[in-house]
């Protein structure tokens, strides 16, 4: 026991980091207290461990280590090099938000193309306000929660009004540009009553950007019979970390359709905690991990059923090869009746060393619920695979079908076809560097 | 020069042998009949020529236009000209039936150093085809052969035979899982891509197929090896007698014959 605190890293404590990083974190007052009192709560757990349930698969005191100093504000060439990471993410006919080492980049941005009814801004500005510590504060508590709290130096904070449809996907884009030092983003999402957006996220690395770290946090509100359409995509420099929670609160009768796709970085944690908090919400949230080399990628969602008759759909895949490692753990709570949720996870091996591991799990406090998990792991099947060959396909190429279907699945859950191709592209892609 | 010339074949699996020393020629544009009961190695035979793993070949060999067919790939087999269609064609969900067709015929071209097909040309291709075997377009439309029967099944492994023309088309008990009707259809599809320089092995346990097919030579396996082949009356021989002559004793039943 001893020995896992002392893995924390006496020599360069996170609090030396939070200590240096003062006077540049945004907000007095009020603001500075919930930063110190964050501050404390993280330093008081520490980096998580393998000890703490919720982190089991994922020890950051020997993945992660340290917690980095923060990435210095990006200057003129550190905002040419984002421009090009940008230019190869952006989605066709998506209002960019740009925030480069975790500061936001206006000009990178398309603040113009959000019309009436959609208010935005940035952490800063929203900090100024007198609620403005109340961004600083949720519902979920967790180590890595507190400390993006602590150190939150910007992201943005985007309002949709009641009834407001805003057509152009928003598309939250995080470029790194450094080496070795963290950026600490916080955005907020709130969708008005009956509010439709698209949200995509990503997360990229400039060129030269390395070994750095990401630490994000969303912060989303559906109001009721709102509609949100949610993607996710990492794609962090191989040797990146990035740690990233979602928190949302589903309203009545609004629907959330999200899928996440991680594919770069190293040492990779999305945290999602979702409330299906009124009743007759709906709630798809698809994921996919294609891991190589000694990436190690874990999803943990837990989904709060709080009202009757609500929804939740997952559908978790994972491919895994050389020596990566997926974790998937995902906990539907039934505590209200009549809900209904399954949670399916599958795992493809490619190699002997990959490794998954596929925790789905219910917890059950209500009588008249409808839930289900499974969880299936396996390599690709030698049959389907000569069958493919006998067709005249090549092993890799006959490989890179059948893993193309295995993700389908999960895939062409995705309404949008602009979204849906976006996913399939950056899919062929992965399966091409593998040949 | 025999198109396909197995000499002396022995192949094990794990530590059971299966073929023992199998020799068969087969000529371009012939038509050839394999039969022979259960665990006779028909069906082993056509794996190995086409490459399946997990066959250990231990002596003899299998020339295929004068190349040594058992130094190559299953892809590079495709790509010379060598087609098994499977007994049981494996069901790929999730993989298109067009997108699969496309990916195979264009992987097989580019082997062979010729250009791929772009799609308009592909999809003209694949319309003329399956119309010419009376196959229905919203068959094209699945997963391959995802919810097909198996009469879909066999028209989907006859239609791909159409599509990428190969020289050798080995037939692994087309007939199982099929009724009357079925049969009929899939034999009237092998029966049109019968040409002069297309060679098949039909590999069947029963002579009805022969009816539809109707083979140059037919062969008896048994245990492992050839032990009598003939003109297609052997084939209605054995449907009268059974393989029970066959059975057991191996080369002495030769004699009997004899």
């Amino acid at each position: 026991m001893t020995l896992a605190l002392a893995n924390t890293n006496p020599e360069c404590p996170a609090r030396d980091v939070f200590t240096a990083a003062l006077g540049r974190l945004p907000g007095a007052g009020a603001v500075a207290y919930a930063r110190a009192r964050a501050f404390d709560a993280f330093e008081r757990a520490g980096l998580p461990h393998q000890r703490l349930e919720e982190w089991t698969c994922t020890d950051l005191r020997v993945l992660m280590r340290a917690v980095l100093p923060l990435a210095p504000l990006p200057d003129v060439a550190a905002l040419v090099r984002a421009k090009a990471a940008v230019a190869q993410t952006a989605l066709e006919g998506a209002a960019k938000l740009v925030l480069v080492d975790g500061v936001f980049a206006p000009d990178l941005s398309d603040l113009a193309a959000f019309g009436e009814g959609v208010d935005v801004k940035t952490v800063p500005e929203f900090l100024e306000y007198p609620a403005g510590a109340d961004l600083l504060i949720t519902f979920a508590t967790d180590p890595m929660i507190s400390l993006n709290a602590a150190m939150v130096t910007d992201g943005v904070v985007v309002t949709l009004g009641d009834g407001v449809a805003l057509s152009p996907p928003i598309q939250i884009i995080h470029v790194a540009t450094q080496a070795l030092s963290s950026a600490f983003t916080r955005s907020h999402l709130k969708l008005g009553k009956s509010a439709q957006a698209t949200l995509v996220e990503s997360f990229v690395a400039a060129d030269g950007a390395s070994a750095y770290q990401v630490h994000d946090a969303v912060i989303a509100q559906i109001g009721e019979g709102a509609n949100l359409s949610h993607l996710r995509v990492v794609a962090d420099a191989a040797d990146a970390t990035n740690i990233s929670s979602r928190i949302m609160t589903v309203h009545e009768k609004a629907t959330v359709s999200s899928f996440n796709m991680t594919y770069g970085g190293t040492v990779t944690r999305y945290q999602g905690f979702i409330t299906l908090a009124g009743a007759r919400s709906e709630l798809s949230i698809n994921c996919v991990n294609l891991l190589n080399d000694t990436q190690h990628g874990d999803t943990t969602l837990v989904i709060d059923h709080a009202a009757p008759r609500c929804t939740s759909e997952g559908n978790f895949r994972c491919v895994v090869d050389d020596r990566g490692h997926s974790v998937f753990q995902g906990r539907i709570i039934a505590k209200a009746q009549k809900s209904q949720g399954t949670m399916m996870t599958r795992a493809l091996l490619l190699s002997d060393e990959a490794k998954a591991d596929n925790k789905p799990d219910l917890q059950i406090f209500a009588d008249d619920v409808t839930c289900g998990h499974a969880a299936t792991s396996g390599a690709l099947d030698d049959s389907l695979l000569f069958y493919l060959r006998a067709r005249g396909l090549p092993e890799k190429e006959a490989q890179a079908l059948l893993i193309q279907a295995f993700l389908g699945e999960a895939i062409e859950e995705i309404a949008d076809a602009g979204l849906r191709e976006f996913v399939s592209a950056r899919v062929a892609r992965w399966l091409e560097t593998r040949r | 020069m025999a198109l396909l010339a197995v000499k002396g074949l022995k192949v094990r699996v794990k530590e059971r042998e299966i073929l023992r020393g199998l020799t068969l020629t087969v000529n371009e544009g012939e038509i050839h009949a394999i039969m022979g009961p259960n665990g006779s190695g028909k069906s082993t035979l056509s794996h190995v020529i086409a490459g399946k793993p997990g066959y250990e070949v231990t002596d003899g060999q299998i020339v295929f236009k004068g190349e040594d067919l058992l130094k190559m790939d299953p892809e590079e087999r495709v790509a010379k000209g060598v087609f098994l269609a499977f007994q049981y064609p494996v069901e790929i969900p999730g993989v298109a039936i067009m997108t699969f067709l496309r990916t195979a015929l264009n992987a097989q071209r580019k082997a062979r150093g010729e250009s791929e097909f772009t799609t308009p040309d592909f999809l003209k291709k694949v319309r003329e085809v399956s119309k010419s075997l009376n196959i229905p377009q919203d068959m094209l439309k699945r997963g391959v052969n995802v919810g097909f029967s198996g009469g879909e099944k066999k028209r989907n492994e006859v239609l791909q035979m159409a599509l990428f023309e190969p020289s050798l088309c080995i037939l692994d008990e087309m007939d199982s899982g099929l009724d009357i009707d079925a049969l009929r259809i899939a034999a009237d599809c092998v029966n049109a891509l019968r040409s002069p320089g297309r060679a098949m092995v039909v590999i069947t346990h029963y002579q009805r197929l022969l009816n539809c097919i109707v083979p140059d030579v037919v062969h008896v396996m048994s245990k492992g090896r050839v032990v009598k082949s003939g003109g297609k009356e052997l084939a209605l021989e054995l449907e009268a007698s059974g393989y029970a002559n066959f059975r057991g004793r191996g080369l002495a039943v030769l004699r009997i014959f004899r």
